[in-house]
């Protein structure tokens, strides 16, 4: 129901019942807050938000109210400026400020830090008491975060977030009345795979980025440029921060429909791989260094030879699209596994046959009821399983609401909503990250996920069918939008087929999402390969052309061997040293996902571009320009725009790529610089500053590299690095971006679905029981590390779980293995002892192994 | 007419003034402490760098000509690893002395930076730092920032301890 309030003197139209705080930060009136968060809602407990509130037209006393407790009425009035909440505000500050340390000066958080804009806006200056502070002990978090407690003004955000929000049962608040710590009761790496988002919950510095701090600039010192996450297919949106040509943080960029506040820790800390000591930076052939016109030639000479190209998952569209125009699209393939190309194909053929609509991670949350088939969604799509978290507390939600309490009301929620969960069912062959969040946490062997799937679509057909698949049946069917989520996680085909029968028998209310492994694994499947790395191999022998892919990671590792042993000439193009450039006789260095403008498509075949944060070097231009330059496409200086219009040409099903965001001349160029960037002429000699001699404009995207030109409200969001507003300057000035908070961003959230619905029902996948002897494998996946890029990032790989073999017991008995036992798989030894886990399937081993390997395992002691 | 004998007398008087130029350079001024020419970064009491990479200097620097990286100590002190004054652009304002919190970087009365090469004006660290506290002796802002073990504080909170 509308309201009218008044705020600040001007009248606007609110919804009734909506809290204060909401209403007023969304019609542009800033109140100060500490403890209220836009993901969290409200909880009462720092009194910062204390404005006067007048009932109606009748009241001239008024009150003092807390606005992120106080529902909106209509004919309300509130003065956020009134002079008795400013002093009550102005006491609040004092209070924290009595233990908060002198500390700004050698604190990460300043100059981006919600207290600090907080204080300077009540004015405080001195403090009055020369009691002593308070202080706290600190405590070693892992590589992802600092820990400063003597900065926490005990908001409780942090706990909130991580506890109730991400289901980490880690850390807590420890103590009691004015002596609370917050931490985890022993130091160690905090567990949870979104620990991250405590630098940007937290509204102090006890929490900051421990990579930025040590690779510190002050916030105002360094470029932001938008990008997209490369580490899965959710596709998150990132702001890469740099300064004097390195990665300095990486930061959650709020997009309404995908990653909203959060990110997860895969994402925050995967691109310092661009940093990482692997890259490449000069040609090489065999080992020794080329120049890099001989280095094109002889590229050049394996094209004219009929060269076959591997694409991969992990570079951008238009890298994939150079490259098949490079060879030829009967020349161009997959960089995975045959049974992976096929799988990913059908996985769109499903989106755009579906009745279903397609999920956007946002839509998650609104879930009513949901069923995962088959993924280990927290490590495979970590994203999307935090906002699965959230569906669990719809019915919650709901029946507090039944008893009148809004669902803003965070803490009287969770009382009034008794602890209901919305039904969701997990179904995986091994215990779950979110089975806590799961009404239904069901097991089944690998192969039999997809026979439950399928169980659970002739229950929804009225058909008979087993009892636990008719009670998730009876839930997807009584949910307003149920949500069904699967993927490519379990390497097989048929739990996205039964996902398909359950979206076909569900209708149109069903939300469905697939998700492939990959940052552009939709991307390449759309560019129509000829099949996968199989394939490659089946074909012609020829010089082949690896782009941005370490083979080894998406595929058996015999057939890999046996593709490039078997090539005349192996080229590969890549930023990193991986195995696959170790083998290739050509190594040609090419940008990272921070040099280079590209565009990616995420699970819901959104495509995003990503921008480059720093210049490329003349060694390593982006993929698609190399590629084009071999090929001589497109002219000598191809730009990006050139590529897309080329591609929409081509392939006209993918011309709204183009589109993801504007040309690079629709505007005067957009400033990757803050205004008050530092330090440009402390190294000038010639008597001018380096940027000004190389050029302003960024050739691929509509942004500039310096501090000139435009910022703020005007600039489309597909390049806005986040909103900059007087007085906020922390992560706190996004919600004055937000259509409604939490919701779409002004100006229309960044993107274009590349779906088109079909009617033509393709060929439905089904998974082939691999005949000989042997276990058979089942894929173990981590948050922290799914593929190369993951494991160059030293902070990741400082979180990379070890190497993991589980065996049931009885399997491990049959073979003569023990717990701890080294063994050989495949004949190879195995870095990973047997570990026993009666919660495996029987016949199975679960193996931390590339996707794309062999589905048989064959298992033996050292001899 | 008038005009040139007036000219002419009033040099007449001057020339038995005493003289207002000076033999520099072999003849020095006397420059009032407060003057601001050639920047210098001083030492706290204990001989320590005052500098802790806050970064204030650079941010106020209206020519943007101090660049300082930040390192930290094992115990989470912040120092600069680098700090680079480009004196070819300094304007002798004098905003990074009251910007900075610790007194490091101040300004001084040596005026004479004059060089042929541009080069010869970027100043580093080591190029900056005295041995001595300058203008402010006795201060040391760890005394006063929160990661200071002083008596303005408490002993940590010991969060197993009910007791208030
Ligand atoms: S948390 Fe904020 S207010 Fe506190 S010392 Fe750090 S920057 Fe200053
Ligand atoms: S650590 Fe940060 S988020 Fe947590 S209570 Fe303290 S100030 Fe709030
Ligand atoms: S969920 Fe995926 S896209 Fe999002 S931040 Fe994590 S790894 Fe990146
Ligand atoms: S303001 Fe002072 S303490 Fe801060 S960086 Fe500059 S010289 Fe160092
Ligand atoms: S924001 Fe309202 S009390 Fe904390």
């Amino acid at each position: 129901m509308t309201a009218r309030v008044e705020l600040n003197g001007r009248w606007f139209d609110a919804t009734e019942g909506r809290d204060l705080l909401s209403t007023c930060l969304e019609n542009g009136v800033d109140v100060p807050h500490f403890c209220w968060h836009g993901a969290l809602g409200s909880v009462g407990a720092c009194r910062l938000c204390a404005v006067r509130v007048y009932s109606g037209p009748d009241d001239t006393m008024g009150r003092i109210e807390m606005s992120c407790m106080t529902p909106v009425r209509d004919g309300m009035r509130v003065e956020v400026e009134d002079a008795e909440a400013g002093r009550f505000r102005a006491h609040v500050i004092e209070w924290l400020m009595l233990n908060h340390p002198h500390d700004c000066a050698v604190c990460e958080e300043g100059g981006a830090c919600h207290l600090q804009d907080m204080t300077v806006a009540t004015g405080h200056r001195n403090r009055r008491s020369d009691a002593p502070k308070r202080t706290h002990a600190r405590q070693d978090l892992g590589p992802f975060l600092t820990h400063e407690m003597n900065r926490c003004i005990a908001c409780y955000r942090c706990v909130r977030f991580y506890r109730d929000y991400a289901g980490g049962t880690d850390f807590n608040v420890f103590g009691a009345h004015d002596r609370v710590w917050f931490g985890r009761a022993e130091a160690g790496a905090l567990d949870s795979p979104f620990a991250g988002n405590l630098a940007e919950i937290c509204p102090t510095g006890v929490f900051d980025d421990k990579q930025w701090s040590q690779h510190y600039a002050r916030p105002w010192d360094m470029t932001e440029t938008p990008a997209i996450c490369t580490h899965c297919s959710v596709g998150c949106n990132i702001t890469l921060h740099e300064r004097a040509g390195t990665l300095r943080k990486v930061q959650n960029r709020y997009h309404g429909a995908i990653n909203g506040f959060f990110l997860c820790d895969r994402g925050r800390f995967g691109p310092w791989f661009v940093d990482a000591p692997g890259r490449i930076t000069a040609p090489r052939q065999n080992g020794t260094a080329i120049a890099p016109d001989a280095a094109i030639a002889l590229a050049r000479q394996a094209v004219a030879d009929g060269a076959i190209g591997i694409g991969s998952p992990r570079a951008s569209l238009e890298a994939n699209f150079a490259l098949r125009e490079l060879v030829g699209p009967d020349r161009f393939f997959a960089g995975v596994s045959d049974a992976e190309a096929a799988q990913v194909a059908r996985m769109l053929a499903i989106l755009q046959t579906t009745p279903a609509s397609l999920a956007t991670i946002k839509d998650f949350e609104s879930a009513d009821a949901a069923l995962i088939l088959g993924e280990d969604l927290t490590a495979t799509a970590p994203r999307a399983a935090l906002a699965l978290r959230q569906a669990a507390r719809g019915a919650e939600k709901a029946l507090a609401g039944e008893k009148g309490v809004p669902d803003w009301l965070d803490q009287a929620v969770r009382v009034a909503g008794e602890g209901r969960r919305s039904p969701i069912a997990i179904v995986t062959p091994l215990p779950d990250a979110l089975d806590d969040a799961a009404t239904h946490p069901l097991r089944r062997a690998p192969d039999q996920v997809a026979t439950f799937g399928f169980a659970i679509a002739a229950a929804l057909r009225g058909e008979p069918s087993d009892p636990e698949a008719q009670a998730v049946a009876q839930a997807l069917a009584a949910a307003h939008a149920p949500l069904l989520v699967s993927g490519i996680g379990l390497s097989r085909a048929e739990p996205a087929e039964a996902l398909a029968s359950i979206a076909a028998a569900l209708g149109a209310k069903a939300r469905i999402a697939l998700f492939p492994a990959e940052a552009n694994s939709f991307g390449l499947a759309l560019l129509s390969p000829k099949g996968g790395l199989e394939s490659a191999l089946a074909a012609n022998p020829a010089p082949l052309i690896v782009l941005e892919n370490d083979l080894y990671h998406r595929a058996d590792s015999a057939t890999v061997n046996a593709l490039l042993s078997r090539a005349p000439l192996t080229i590969a193009l890549d930023c990193l040293d991986t195995a696959t450039t170790a083998r290739a006789a050509l190594v040609l260095p090419v940008a990272s996902m921070a040099e280079a403008t590209g565009t990616y498509i995420n699970n819901e075949t959104r495509a995003q571009r990503s921008l480059a944060a720093r210049r490329p070097t003349d060694a390593a231009p982006a993929a698609w320009r190399v590629l084009a330059q071999i090929g001589g496409l497109l002219g000598d200086a191809p730009r990006l725009d050139d590529v897309l219009a080329a591609l929409a040409a081509r392939s006209p099903a993918l011309a709204g790529a183009a589109l993801a965001a504007p040309p690079a001349t629709a505007l005067p160029a957009v400033a990757r610089a803050p205004e008050s960037y530092s330090g440009r002429t402390a190294h000038d000699l010639a008597g001018r500053v380096p940027q000004g001699t190389l050029p302003h404009q960024d050739p691929d995207s509509g942004m500039g590299w310096s501090m000139e030109g435009l910022r703020g409200a005007g600039v489309p969001p597909a390049l806005s690095t986040g909103p900059h507003r007087p007085g906020m300057h922390s992560v706190s000035a996004a919600y004055a971006a937000q259509t409604t908070i939490g919701g779409p961003l002004k100006g229309g959230d960044p993107g274009v679905l590349l779906l088109v619905k079909s009617e033509t029902q393709g060929q439905a996948l089904t998974d082939p029981t691999p005949n000989g002897d042997g276990l058979r494998w089942l894929p173990l996946h981590s948050p922290f590390a799914a593929t190369e890029t993951d494991l160059a990032s030293p902070p990741l790989a400082a979180r990379a779980p070890a190497q993991h073999l589980l065996l049931h017991p009885d399997d491990a008995t049959r073979l003569g293995l023990t717990a701890g036992a080294q063994t050989l798989v495949d004949g190879q030894p195995c870095a990973a002892p047997v570990t026993l886990d009666a919660a495996m399937p029987r016949g199975w081993v679960g193996l931390t192994a590339p996707r794309g390997r062999s589905p048989l395992v064959t298992l033996g002691a050292v001899p | 007419m008038i005009g040139i004998l007036s000219s002419l007398m009033r040099i007449g008087r001057m020339l038995g003034a005493k003289t207002q130029t000076r033999a520099y350079p072999e003849e020095k001024p006397v420059l009032p402490p407060r003057y601001r020419a050639r920047i210098i970064l001083t030492r706290d009491p204990d001989g320590q760098e005052r500098c802790v990479a806050c970064n204030l200097c650079a941010a106020v620097c209206p020519v943007d000509c101090i660049d300082v990286v930040k390192a930290e100590t094992e115990d989470g002190h912040w120092y600069p690893e680098t700090f680079r004054i480009n004196f070819a652009r300094c304007i002798f304002c004098g905003f990074c002395e009251e910007a900075c919190p610790t007194s490091a970087i101040q300004l001084t009365p040596d005026f004479e930076l004059a060089d042929y090469a541009r080069s010869s004006l970027i100043y580093d660290k080591e190029h900056l730092t005295i041995a001595g506290e300058g203008k402010h002796p006795g201060y040391r802002y760890w005394d006063i920032a929160g990661k200071a073990k002083t008596e303005a504080e408490a002993p940590p909170v010991d969060v197993r301890d009910l007791l208030p």
